[in-house]
């Protein structure tokens, strides 16, 4: 019993990380449309940056993490301008072909510049297993767990009361009308890669924390788009449970069924929720709280 | 008068597939006025007001010839969220509000339009239009998408107030409305305009209505005008009455017929 409950919470403090990786799409998502297929690449390149800026330079946490956002979110920047704004107006499945390439060349040029062995992130969460009872989490997850947690809750609170995430939601719900009462969707676009670029980082070097850095941690835009599936693609706040969910069938089903199952499962589960109720757990096409 | 606040010269507007919008229209605004644009379903009503107001791009439209003049500055190019800064706010058809927010959080959004004045104005702008629609000040936390079809065109409205327009395009305001709430909407319309000194260009199907309240009208047919003309004489032209006012079945038109 202890043993289950152990892997729940671990399962329920690794879908936080999915949580934020599924905000920022879902961010994305609502303002423009658009499904972005690079999340996962973004919140790798994200933990590199960190990486480099402590590692290959030295830098203090303090130092690097400023300048690990700031790179990621030009690069959300550069992306929003440079590869999606030329094809406005071009079908959807043009910009997800791009995304996808665009994923993929950020993994290529992450192998050739970090190369492709699995790094460590120097200790930024804590390592010590943290005990609750006698349920042991391994430290770098619970504290991995509370940021997310914290950033989950500020990007709602955000989100919901200041005037910028009125816009957004303005922009989200009708963007010919949003620009119609003064907001610039265009800006609007770009300001959510942005803050998907950030939410991306910090979901990106807390996974790096817990699971090492590889260009390959890009692969958990899987879990991330099971999560925002689970969701129901529109709903922000959702993302956490939907997350919590996938997080705890992974882990439990990687502890008892094994890794091969681990890599399906969920999916079945997402595709069973999509039959069943294609708007996933809290998407509403009317209205939406949050 | 202040001269035209509004002035379209000669407008071709073009949809993706070779559609015609547009062809050759011409109107003015004068400032401070109320003009009623008539005709029938695809004449080119709205998509007057989309190109003015720039909103074309959105729906693979552009103006190919032609030119659009706001406070005598052409602004064919300026994009809409811009032109709504200068004080041209689009009340778009269908009324639009934003459904999943709250009718506070509406109003919020509009403020946009303010500008870098936003900051300061938005409390004293909010409260302005609780006075005028203390309707909408009851309803503040309800999600738009609650509210009955008449309070959104009241919202719709109050949402284009916040923004402090000089010239309001209003898009069939009236739009499945029962007939009392369509006039209530009018007069709400007809004391911006006379109160505020804000000039008004409104699209309508129910042309009594328009006519009514407008100080000029015009008649548009595929594209173009084709008849223009202060409001209460349109409301007496007897091809006006055979086309847009059902008939003879206005009693004016009875008047006329036996005069
Ligand atoms: N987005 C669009 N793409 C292509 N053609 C369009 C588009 N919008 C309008 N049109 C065409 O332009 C013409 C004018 O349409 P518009 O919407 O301006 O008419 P309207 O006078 O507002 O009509 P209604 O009273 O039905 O609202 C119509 O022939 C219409 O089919
Ligand atoms: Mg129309």
């Amino acid at each position: 019993m202890a043993l289950i409950l152990e892997l729940c919470l671990i399962g329920i403090a690794s879908g936080s990380i999915y949580a934020i990786g599924a905000m920022g799409f879902v961010l994305i998502y609502k303002s423009s449309g658009i499904f972005n297929f690079a999340m996962g690449e973004m919140m790798m390149i994200g933990a590199y940056f960190l990486y480099t800026g402590m590692v290959i330079f030295g830098l203090s946490l303090y130092a690097a993490l400023p300048l690990a956002l700031l790179a990621s979110a030009l690069l959300a920047a550069g992306m929003e301008r440079w590869l999606l704004r030329p094809l406005l107006g071009q079908p959807h499945e043009v910009m997800i072909m791009v995304l996808f390439g665009a994923g993929a060349m950020l993994r290529g040029i992450a192998g050739m510049v970090w190369g492709h062995d699995i790094l460590r992130l120097p200790e930024i969460l804590p390592r010590k297993p943290v005990f609750i009872g006698d349920i042991l989490i391994p430290g770098t997850l619970f504290w991995g767990f509370l940021m997310m947690i914290a950033i989950f809750g500020g990007f709602i609170v955000y989100y919901r009361f200041s005037r910028t995430g009125v816009a957004i939601r303005a922009t989200a719900d009708d963007q010919t009308t949003a620009e119609c009462m003064g907001i610039n969707i265009r800006g609007m676009f770009l300001f959510t890669w942005v803050m998907a670029g950030l939410l991306a980082t910090a979901a990106g070097i807390v996974g790096a924390s817990v699971n090492g850095l590889s260009p390959y941690l890009g692969n958990v835009a899987l879990e991330v788009i099971a999560v925002v599936l689970l969701a129901g693609l529109t709903s922000i706040g959702g993302t956490l449970l939907a997350g919590a969910i996938v997080g705890v069938m992974l882990t439990l089903i990687g502890f008892y069924l094994g890794g091969a199952f681990q890599q399906f499962m969920p999916y079945l589960l997402v595709l069973l929720v999509m039959i069943v109720r294609p708007r996933g757990l809290f998407g509403t096409k009317l209205v939406e709280r949050i | 008068m202040a001269g035209n606040i509004l002035e379209i010269i000669d407008l071709d507007v073009g949809y993706a597939g070779g559609i015609t919008g547009l062809a050759g229209l011409s109107l003015k605004v004068p400032a401070g006025q109320m003009v009623a644009l008539l005709g029938a379903n695809g004449a080119g009503k709205s998509t007057t007001l989309k190109a003015i107001s720039n909103l074309l791009p959105f729906e693979g439209g552009r103006v190919r010839r032609g030119t659009i003049r706001f406070e005598g500055r052409d602004i064919t190019n300026i994009p809409a969220y811009k032109l709504s800064r200068m004080g041209l706010i689009h009340v778009r058809e269908g009324r639009r509000v934003f459904s999943t927010m709250t009718v506070h959080e509406n109003l919020v959004a509009a403020s946009y339009a303010l500008g870098k004045r936003a900051a300061l104005d938005l409390s004293r702008r909010c409260d302005d239009i609780y006075r005028t629609f203390p309707h909408l000040e009851r309803r503040k936390n309800l999600l738009a998408g609650y509210l009955s079809g008449g309070e959104q065109q009241m919202l719709a409205i109050g949402r284009a107030l916040v923004g402090e327009p000089k010239l309001m395009l209003i898009d069939e305001a009236s739009l499945g409305l029962a007939p009392v709430i369509a006039a209530e909407i009018f007069k709400v319309i007809s004391r911006i305009n006379v109160e505020r000194g804000i000039s008004v260009l409104l699209v309508e199907q129910n042309a009594m209505l328009a006519l009514r309240h407008s100080v000029h009208g015009y008649v548009l047919d595929n594209g173009r005008s084709v008849l223009d003309g202060p409001a209460r004489d349109l409301l007496h032209d007897p091809m006006v009455i055979e086309r847009y006012l059902g008939g003879a079945g206005v009693p004016k038109a009875a008047e006329r017929a036996s005069a």
